[in-house]
């Protein structure tokens, strides 16, 4: 099946859900879901769409929203990249370990980086962060400063893992 | 009923060529449970990339890893030119393929020398390394650089591949080929090889689809994966090969393919340099690049690599974020060890050639503390500092001890 086809099919299927959906090339469509909706419409994506490959999940931070990109694969290499956008003050998803465990590392990236909190992910050892982290620093947002961080740092001493 | 103990391997293990942690639960001689950890390479690359312009993203990104740095390079290249919208010229197209398949020559002869080395093989290791130089020859020669060729530029490739170089290209793939041909006897005929790492590290073709399992990992499972195939870039689509998959689903499945597709990559550099096309070998690409976003994917020795790229319309990346393949990997290997026996656990993770520095990228540079003079320590300062640091952590008093050479 051709990305246009694909787009069609997307369209009419998840209509109410769906915020934008454009195809770059033939083997990447993008796809701006609901934040609301999301769970019920991957689901979907995997069971029906045979998007069933999870490639990684991106986070970035654009200043007023967090937006979060699932990046799935079908076998013939056609990409779905999945977008929910949310807020930047109170960021909360769920998590998808128990259909994809290997999503667990890029979850707690999510946690670590950009300050989202998963919900249902499993406690574990945090990533990729040392762990005398100081808390409430997310590098990865776009207003974050290195400098407050190496007073923290120093204030911390010699309590690494 | 025997006890249960935790053995930690890691952070800094002699097994481990790169710091990760395994705490490793054991019932007996069977590990029973296994906790992962990484991080420990974390440099803040992503987050480097947000505030330099293209050009600069190239060469740190290509410093992720020391063995792929070809394939980190390429992939990210790839992301800004699609953004971009630029068609490289065909040449500089086939000259990525080529690096990308001598890159995967020399990581595969590199894994195979940790592997042999794993398990007590060392004549293996010697004769594998020394194999290994032949690439590591040509790509000195090829690029100026053993590893971190920086071939690529936004828009095409620097180097041109000459025809002596071409002709030196296929000299070394004779040799290597040979090399080769003995390495795959060695695979399937020495017993002891096949004995040790049979059954070791077995991971179902399910349980590797379910985790996610990517590259010779993944196919030794079964799983029939290939970028290069089912999302072709550079120039594969115009050269004929296979995708090796294997269905031992162990430690020597993953030998296996690991070999088998270094004749692969033999066979394609042979199409690639004879059919090398005549054309320009980069286009001019604007400084600013439109703000958009795209993914791009790339076939790296070890797996799939993935980068994402958002762009702002200016000489800078918005975010950058890439996936490097022993992430994807990593969570396969506490299936691989469960029940498995504890000497096999270095194998076990040898096997799906982990690369701890491509997964954990970052850790920001913070400030310029080494450029704050009041900062830098002498040699005397440092010494003073850390006796007093013991004195007063450790209670243990080094003062008394001499310097050395005086």
């Amino acid at each position: 099946m051709h990305a246009s086809e694909i787009e069609i099919e997307l369209k009419e299927k998840y209509s109410s859900s769906i915020l934008s959906l454009s195809v770059q090339r033939e083997r990447r469509l993008w796809i701006e879901v609901k934040a609301e909706d999301f769970r019920s419409c991957f689901e979907k994506f995997i069971k029906e769409d045979g998007f069933i490959i999870l490639c990684t999940i991106t986070g970035l931070d654009t200043g007023e929203k967090i937006q979060v990109i699932y990046h799935m694969s079908d076998k013939d290499g056609k990409m779905l990249n999945i977008k929910i956008s949310i807020d930047r003050n109170n960021p909360v998803i769920g998590t998808i370990t128990d259909l994809f465990p290997a999503a667990e590392l890029s979850e707690r990236e999510l946690e670590d980086l950009l300050g989202i909190k998963v919900q249902g992910l499993a406690p574990g050892r945090r990533y990729p962060l040392p762990d005398n982290w100081p808390q409430g620093q997310y590098p990865q947002r776009k207003d974050w400063d290195p400098s407050v961080l190496d007073k923290k740092i120093e204030k911390s001493g010699d309590k690494n893992d | 009923m025997t006890k249960r103990i935790v053995i930690p391997v890691g952070p800094q293990h002699p097994a481990l060529k790169e710091p990760a942690s395994f705490d490793v639960t054991l019932q007996g001689e069977r590990v029973a449970d296994i906790l992962v950890k990484v991080g420990y390479n974390h440099r803040g690359i992503e987050k480097g990339c947000e505030g330099r312009p293209y050009l600069h993203c190239v060469y740190l990104l290509e410093r992720v890893c020391g063995i792929c740095s070809h394939s980190h390079s390429t992939c990210f290249i790839q992301a800004v030119e699609e953004v971009a919208n630029v068609k490289i010229p065909e040449r500089a197209a086939y000259i990525r393929s080529i690096f990308g398949e001598l890159e995967r020559i020399h990581s595969h002869l590199l894994w195979l020398g940790v592997a042999a080395h794993e398990i007590g093989f060392d004549t293996l290791l010697m004769y594998s390394w020394r194999d290994r130089e032949v690439v590591m020859d040509l790509l000195a020669l090829l690029a100026g650089n053993r590893v971190n060729y920086t071939v690529n530029v936004i828009g095409g490739v620097r180097k041109d591949i000459t025809e002596e170089e071409k002709e030196q290209i296929l000299k070394a793939v004779d040799i290597l080929e040979e090399r080769t041909k003995y390495y795959i006897q060695v695979a399937t005929e020495e017993i002891s090889f096949i004995e040790r790492l049979s059954k070791v590290g077995y991971i179902s073709y399910e349980d590797a689809l379910r985790l996610g399992a990517v590259g010779p990992t993944g196919r030794a499972s079964g799983i029939k994966r290939d970028v290069r195939k089912d999302d072709p870039y550079a120039a594969y689509e115009e050269v004929e090969f296979n995708v090796i998959t294997d269905d031992h689903c162990d430690v020597y499945g993953r030998a296996v393919v690991r070999v088998k597709e270094l004749m692969e990559a033999y066979s394609i550099i042979r199409q690639l340099v004879k059919k090398l096309p005549q054309t320009a070998l980069a286009v001019n690409v604007p400084k600013n690049i439109p703000a958009g976003e795209a993914v791009a994917r790339y076939e790296a020795p070890r797996g799939e690599d993935i980068h994402y790229l958002k762009s702002n319309g200016t000489d800078k990346p918005d975010r950058v974020k890439l996936r490097a393949p022993t992430l994807a990997n990593v969570q396969s290997v506490a299936k691989m060890l469960e029940n498995g026996n504890f000497a096999d656990v270095p194998i076990v993770i040898a096997a799906i050639d982990p690369c701890f520095s491509c997964t954990d990228r970052m850790i920001v540079a913070t400030n310029d503390l080494l450029s704050a003079k009041e900062n830098r320590m002498t040699w005397k300062q440092l010494r003073e500092f850390s006796i007093d640091w013991y004195k007063k952590n450790k209670g243990v008093d080094f003062s008394k001890i001499k310097k050395l050479g005086k």
